[in-house]
């Protein structure tokens, strides 16, 4: 066991050895309202990128306004009140002026984060105009109420669309099994009652309370300097609300004992779900999990359950296991499509793999793969701007280390057999998982397969 | 010497037309030809110490014949099930336990198969790839596992997908000769019927050095490159390939409209034209016309179609227009939208006409031709961030019979275009006769409890 740690080990020094590795330079600071700023310069390629996020995704939704911070979000974007520098901004004003500049503006919304990201030209008058427009998203949206009515239209009917799909019926009784009443088992866009009933007037009141400056998190990289950085990051974060971040959410529940939902539906396929609740973003299990679970599952062709399922039995065309790592505890969830009569047998493959898996852990040779694999792709994980950009905003958002990319390689290499079979037996328990079916076959016709 | 050897610079009309764009032209591209005619194609980029490898054959679904659709994709499939040297399954597990992600991809036009390493391995993903250009083992064991698995993709992707099921109706209508007409993963009966030596004989007809390109992008010295190349890909054998038939669709004389009806909540509309695709970079404006008409219409928000359709008649809860000027078959301009309510097709599909016609009749503005302009440009730097966004647009060119190291070329020739040319091809392609329409009209199979 030794020996193959200190190659891996090996393997990762000569890995950081390269000249891209030490150019990962995180600078960060705090702006003077209190936004946190994580910033890499990079100056390979004319663009930059930029993001500003805050804690104001689903989890702070509640049942009775379910994709409040959803439509909160994706309407802001559509139109901002003037500033003293920049006149008011029609919802077509602000795609025109974005696309005069080549500029690429996108949300980004989970249970934890909501924000935007922009892509632009670093050319000074691309940069300026794209930043103005971000700006005046955050700090100004106009929530007009013609634009607010006609979003909701859009959402209620994208959620009808959803709601008659296979996968979607199960994802939505998959969430409240495994979460209960916490707002993680929340539907992100909401529901078709509770999206009708909001008001412009709510949207403002949710954009004032959560886009505040003590909460928010940017992060550059790109073609800048250190002081052009900085004056971005303070344009963008000084007149957003005053006012710090909202408090934590609730502690997720654990499973007190196995629950099953099976729904009919007359979809070709079954989909099925399984799972519980999993692990937080600084959870002392991450590494030990994360290595554990790309050899069950999260591997691809390489895991267990595709070896088992697909490649064996050929009876799907994937399966997969996953943790969500987020605030609080986000779903460790098990997945998977077959033809309806076999939707049984899949399941009690994947079952009988899982348990196997918790019971024996993984081998020493599954161990090494996994590491190697792991560890010396590292590189692959930090190749573009694009992808550093995600790293920083999760770093700065979760208040990782900043040196927590740096050591990933290291801790992955750090992870022993004991580690990951006792992370999975404390944190994983088979007996006590949340199971959904949905198109699975009727009892009566399961008894007449031959 | 056993190779040729042509190194192309970007273009010097690129550089003199966007020079107020610092570092804006992309980086040369070396290409090579093996004796045995296999392609090579390098692109440096020394950001991170990584490549992606990828082998490129020019066999997708066009390829096939009646009776055997699908059979390209399957034989992906079972690229990963083996040679002689290595076991089923063992290919992917080399490949991650050396850091590496690797996958493959079928389309109408080619499939290709991946790999994203460290710089170090690229000689482990030239000798894998080579040794199943010529090795393959073919076991019918492994083939009736591996066609189940087809026909679950299948049922996941297409057959329980409403709006995938009309996007495969539409295509069979647009085209009625070209073989773009049938699915890239094959009909279900043609899947069930097919048999391993289907496969055999689909691998030992396309998969020969002649009909691949590789293409290497990343932290490596094209010489380098080179030089592995030859080493694991130069023993391959020459095969002739067999002949290719150079198949047209025939002009379209009427409209084809074609309702699908599936359990959907909202309805959707494709809309179709027959246009050119670029052949020649330099002289084939109609495709970049194509180009800035598709990006006029729909290239952001605020463009024609999302802000009549969407913004103002609210008839769609999204509008759209495609074109992809790259392919070796036929092209194909396509407007689309997912309509608000049942009632409000005809509607959209109207608004839809109406915005081709606009344009046909009064043309386009300069503020939306510069626009598209600045997007072009603004889009291919961006582009230059991924490895892989590189290596699929230099792939795709060189399967499509383009120079690979055209980007330039086609980012200058796209900001020459006029709006008088914008105009001219929307006169010129969109008429009633030749237009294919297919909707899906929403048939409520499952009751939806929440609809109010």
């Amino acid at each position: 066991m030794s020996r193959h740690l200190s190659y891996v080990l090996l393997a990762w020094f000569a890995l950081c050895a390269q000249p891209a590795f030490a150019a990962l330079e995180i600078q960060t600071w705090q702006t003077p309202g209190g936004a946190r700023v994580l910033f890499v310069e990079s100056r390979a390629l004319p663009i930059l990128d930029v993001s500003i996020e805050f804690p104001a995704g689903s989890g702070r939704d509640t049942p009775a306004e379910s994709g409040l911070a959803n439509l909160t979000l994706r309407t802001m974007r559509l139109g901002s009140a003037a500033s003293a520098q920049t006149p008011a901004m029609t919802e077509d004003e602000v795609s025109l002026r974005l696309a005069d500049v080549g500029a690429q503006l996108s949300a980004s919304f989970d249970v934890d984060r909501a924000g935007y990201s922009l892509r632009t030209l670093s050319g000074a008058r691309e940069r300026a105009q794209a930043l103005e427009i971000l700006t005046a998203v955050v700090q100004r949206p106009a929530f007009a109420p013609e634009v607010v009515t006609r979003e909701k239209e859009r959402v209620i009917a994208s959620l009808r669309d959803a709601n008659i799909k296979p996968d979607v019926i199960a994802a939505r009784a998959f969430a409240p099994l495994v979460f209960g009443d916490h707002p993680y088992a929340l539907r992100a866009a909401g529901e078709v009652e509770t999206v009708a009933a909001l008001q412009p007037e709510r949207l403002a009141r949710f954009h004032r309370r959560h886009y505040v400056r003590g909460g928010a998190v940017i992060a550059l990289i790109g073609d800048v300097s250190r002081d052009e950085a900085q004056h971005i990051a303070q344009s963008l974060a000084d007149d957003l609300p005053a006012g710090e971040a909202a408090s934590s959410l609730p502690p997720v529940q654990a499973l007190q004992q196995a629950a099953r939902r099976d729904i009919e539906h007359d979809s070709t396929q079954a989909h099925v779900l399984l799972g519980a609740p999993g692990i937080r973003r600084s959870d002392p299990d991450y590494f030990a999990l994360l290595v554990g679970n790309y050899i069950l599952g999260g591997g691809g062709f390489n895991s267990r359950l595709t070896a088992e399922v697909r490649e064996k039995r050929g009876l799907t065309y994937s399966v997969y296991s996953v943790f969500s790592p987020y605030a609080r505890e986000g779903a460790f969830t098990i997945g998977l499509q077959t033809r309806k009569d076999q939707a049984e047998e899949a399941l009690r493959v994947v079952r009988e793999t899982l348990e196997r898996f918790v019971h024996e852990g993984p081998t020493q040779s599954e161990l090494a793969g996994a590491q190697q694999h792991i560890v010396g792709g590292f590189p692959l994980r930090i190749d573009s701007n694009r992808k550093i950009l995600g790293y920083l905003a999760v770093i700065g958002f979760y208040r990782l280390p900043l040196d927590w990319l740096e050591r990933y390689p290291e801790q992955v290499a750090r992870v022993t057999l004991d580690q990951i079979r006792d992370a999975f037996q404390r944190r994983v328990d088979p007996q006590r998982m949340a199971t959904v079916v949905v198109g699975g076959a009727p009892a009566a016709s399961q008894r007449t397969q031959p | 010497m056993p190779a040729t050897r042509d190194l192309k610079r970007a273009a010097t009309g690129a550089l003199f037309l966007l020079c107020s764009l610092p570092a804006l032209a992309a980086d040369p591209i070396a290409s090579f030809t093996l004796e045995n005619g296999m392609r090579v194609l390098v692109q440096q980029d020394r950001r991170a110490p990584v490549i992606v490898s990828m082998v490129w054959y020019r066999a997708g679904s066009m390829d096939e014949q009646n009776g055997l659709t699908g059979v390209a994709h399957v034989l992906e499939h079972m690229m990963f099930k083996g040679t002689a040297d290595t076991p089923p399954g063992e290919f992917s597990r080399m490949v991650a336990r050396a850091g590496g992600r690797d996958n493959a991809f079928t389309n109408r036009d080619y499939t290709a198969y991946f790999q994203q390493l460290h710089k170090s391995k690229l000689p482990l993903a030239l000798r894998l790839e080579a040794d199943r250009m010529r090795n393959l083992v073919l076991n019918a064991e492994e083939f009736a596992k591996e066609i189940r698995v087809v026909m679950e993709e299948r049922r996941l992707r297409t057959d329980d997908q409403p709006r995938s099921l009309l996007y495969e109706t539409f295509m069979a209508s647009a085209f009625k000769a070209h073989p773009y007409r049938t699915p890239v993963i094959g009909w279900m009966g043609d899947l069930q019927n097919m048999t391993v030596d289907d496969a055999r004989q689909w691998y030992e007809r396309w998969y020969t050095p002649a009909n691949a390109t590789l293409v290497v992008v990343g932290d490596v010295d094209a010489g380098e490159v080179l030089e592995e190349a030859r080493r694991w890909f130069g023993p391959v054998p020459v095969r002739a390939l067999p002949p290719r038939k150079n198949m047209t669709e025939p002009v379209q004389r009427a409209e084809r409209r074609t309702i699908l009806h599936a359990p959907a909540e909202l309805p959707q509309i494709l809309m179709g034209w027959h246009v050119p695709v670029l052949r020649d970079v330099e002289s084939d404006w109609e495709s970049y016309a194509l180009w800035v008409l598709s990006s006029v219409l729909a290239g952001n928000d605020a463009a024609r179609l999302p802000r009549a359709l969407v913004r103002e008649q609210r008839v769609a809860v999204s509008a759209n227009a495609s074109y992809d000027a790259v392919g070796r078959g036929p092209g194909l301009f396509v407007l689309s939208a997912t309509v608000a309510r049942t009632q409000d097709i005809a509607r959209a599909e109207e608004a839809l006409l109406a915005q081709i016609r606009g344009i046909a009749e009064q043309g386009i503005s300069p503020g939306e031709l510069a626009r598209t302009r600045a997007q072009a440009v603004a889009a291919q730097v961006f582009q230059r961030d991924s490895m892989f966004g590189r290596a699929m647009q230099m792939g795709a060119l060189d399967n499509a019979g383009l120079p690979p190291g055209s980007v330039d070329v086609q980012v200058r020739r796209l900001q020459e275009v006029t709006a008088e040319q914008v105009q001219a091809v929307a006169r010129r392609f969109f008429s009633r006769e030749a237009m294919t329409i297919a909707v899906l009209e929403p048939e409520l199979a499952v009751p939806a409890p929440d609809r109010q």
